[in-house]
């Protein structure tokens, strides 16, 4: 039998990517503990490292490597660049916050790259086994990092309600992946869909694997039904951790449902399509209506999240370039208004306080106006309200779903949006109309104050602008199907 | 004659005791433990009773790589336990009410 090399190409940015952890972690161990930040900047070198090799292999065509189980595409490469900017914007954001907490440590930095491998195998995987092993490596890092504060006795608690939830959607998805597999007789997920079209098994089969794969995958997106993890994890882990969990795997999870459901199961989209619009139905209405009650912001942006995993997911019911490439667009728009929202969080808070309440946000305008400004973009952002980036991609989702026909899912959405509208703008009030609590200063680093700038500025410029990242979403999809 | 169902049915039960151990128990977070390595256990069955049906060796190979990940969580899961008795004293699944979920 002959041996050969496979292609290493579409998997370069991974494999330097794992190299560099070992870097980082070995640098980490030699630099002891006054030079911490090494691990930091090194961290930040790998991520550009990574974005300069992805951008070099990027080609609109599909390439297949190490036997079909690898797969780069203009969608794997464009959402590992997204991946790369959101975790080195996360790396900004938190270094102040965790270096206060003592968490400022090198198992941080190489938990976070490499649940970016793990994300960076999601969105490349063409065949089950590497799928799970993505899932797995980003999901145990996850736990790891929200248990990462050792002696808080909130956030081993997270951790471990997540760990157990987490393993039990692994424990679904695994289910049902075997379904498929014993029906299809192959783990390749373009040998799927020309398995199911040629329809040598039971419909039924399917729809068994299939109704255990979604449960999976809705566990992850943490969409109702299976939404109880996310706000205990959001409040209880550290806001670093949070605002980690809380965007970039996002991204992934949205390339993980493309790879899964569109490219795998295609065939059986009629079949999901109903599926999908329970959760998103359940996902909206849990999402706003419970978050209007919560008085921790994490726990408002958590059940937030749960609303807007609600919009994402009827880009998928709307089936098509259109439905795909306008959930994508979503996706990206949610990282940024998540990145900016936790990023403030962490700015409000200083040594032994958490400015996790909703009042810690009275009066902001008072103390620093320019940053009650963002909150104030970022907030109208998620409410949907233009001319920021959260309207376009409702309107976006809105208009694909209408062309696929779901007039009454529209209507339910936007009334659930509308309801939605009332806690992002009750935080307005707070900052813009009370007192405040507080007066200390709010004291941050040049670089972050460019960062939460430039945030900001994106949220707005891309809501008035929105034809170049939607013509990106809509060629990563095209080149990809 | 052991047949193909057998296997599947034998996988299913006790993925469903697995289920059912997450949902019902509530004593201690090492049954919790347990009751997801039950889980995944199940699915090796059922993918090595596949494997076999089907004569195709994919999916033993998937099992090799289930039961690496079980033990690889299983270690973290252990780790996050230690870390929690650490900090409450206990481990009893009512307990953990810190936030409400």
């Amino acid at each position: 039998m002959d041996f050969l090399l496979p292609d290493f190409t579409p998997a370069y940015p991974e494999i330097f990517l794992l190299f560099m952890i070992c870097v980082v972690m070995l640098a980490d161990l030699f630099a002891g503990e006054k030079n911490r930040l090494l691990s930091f900047y090194l961290s930040l070198l790998t991520l550009a490292g990574c974005a300069f090799i992805t951008y070099g292999i990027y080609s609109t065509e599909v390439r297949y490597t190490f036997s079909g189980m690898f797969v780069g595409d203009a969608m794997s490469d464009t959402l590992k660049l997204m991946i790369y900017l959101t975790v080195a914007a996360v790396l900004i954001y938190s270094r102040a916050y965790i270096s206060l907490r003592g968490l400022l440590k090198g198992e941080f930095f190489s938990l976070t790259l490499f649940a970016t491998l793990g994300m960076m195998v999601m969105v490349s995987a063409s065949h089950l086994i590497t799928l799970y092993l993505g899932i797995e490596l980003l999901s145990l890092s996850l736990y790891a990092m929200v248990a990462l504060q050792r002696e808080s006795a909130v956030a081993t608690e997270a951790a471990i309600k997540f760990f157990v939830l987490g393993a039990l959607a692994s424990g679904f998805l695994l289910y049902g992946m075997s379904m498929l597999y014993g029906a299809t007789g192959t783990l390749h997920i373009s040998e799927l869909t020309k398995s199911i079209q040629q329809g040598t098994a039971d419909h039924d089969i399917f729809v068994v694997g299939l109704v255990f794969v979604v449960a999976g995958i809705s566990f992850k997106l943490s969409a109702v039904p299976f939404h109880m993890w996310a706000p205990d994890v959001y409040e209880g882990a550290p806001t670093a951790i949070t605002l980690f969990i809380g965007s970039a795997p996002k991204l992934a999870a949205f390339g993980f449902v493309m790879r899964l459901l569109v490219e795998g199961l295609g065939e059986l989209a009629t079949d999901w399509q109903g599926m999908l619009v329970l959760l998103s139905v359940a996902s909206m209405a849990v999402g706003n209506f419970v978050a209007i009650a919560q008085l921790n912001i994490k726990r408002m942006l958590a059940y937030s999240t749960i609303s807007h995993v609600g919009f994402v997911l009827l880009g998928f019911i709307a089936i098509g370039e259109n439905g795909y490439s306008s959930a994508m667009f979503y996706v990206i728009a949610y990282v940024l208004m998540t990145l900016g929202a936790f990023g403030i969080i962490m700015l409000l808070s200083r040594e032994g306080f958490e400015a996790d309440k909703i009042s810690d946000f009275k009066g902001l305008n008072q103390r620093s106006p320019w940053l009650a400004f963002m909150m104030l973009l970022i907030m109208f952002s998620m409410a949907g309200v233009p001319p920021m980036i959260g309207f376009y991609a409702k309107l976006a989702v809105f208009q694909a779903v209408l062309e696929a026909g779901y007039v009454w899912l529209v209507v339910v959405a936007v009334v659930l949006a509308l309801i939605g509208a009332f806690y992002y703008l009750r935080i307005i009030k707070f900052m813009y109309f009370d007192a405040p609590e507080d007066t200390r200063p709010i004291l941050f680093k040049p670089d972050v104050r460019i960062l939460i700038s430039t945030n900001g500025l994106a949220i707005v410029l891309l809501g008035i602008f929105p034809q170049a990242l939607m013509g990106l979403s809509l060629s990563a999809i095209q080149h990809s199907m | 004659m052991v047949s193909l169902s057998h296997y599947l049915v034998l996988g299913a039960v006790l993925f469903a005791i697995g289920v059912v151990g997450i949902f019902l128990n509530r004593k201690n977070v090492i049954i919790l433990l347990m009751s997801i390595e039950l889980m995944l256990l199940a699915v090796n069955i059922n993918f090595v009773a596949f494997s076999y049906y089907l004569q195709d060796i994919a999916g033993q190979i998937f099992v090799f790589f289930i039961l690496t990940v079980a033990a690889a969580e299983a270690a973290i899961g252990l780790a996050i336990l230690v870390a929690l008795f650490r900090n409450l004293r206990t481990i009893n699944v009512d307990d953990l009410d810190k936030l409400k979920g």
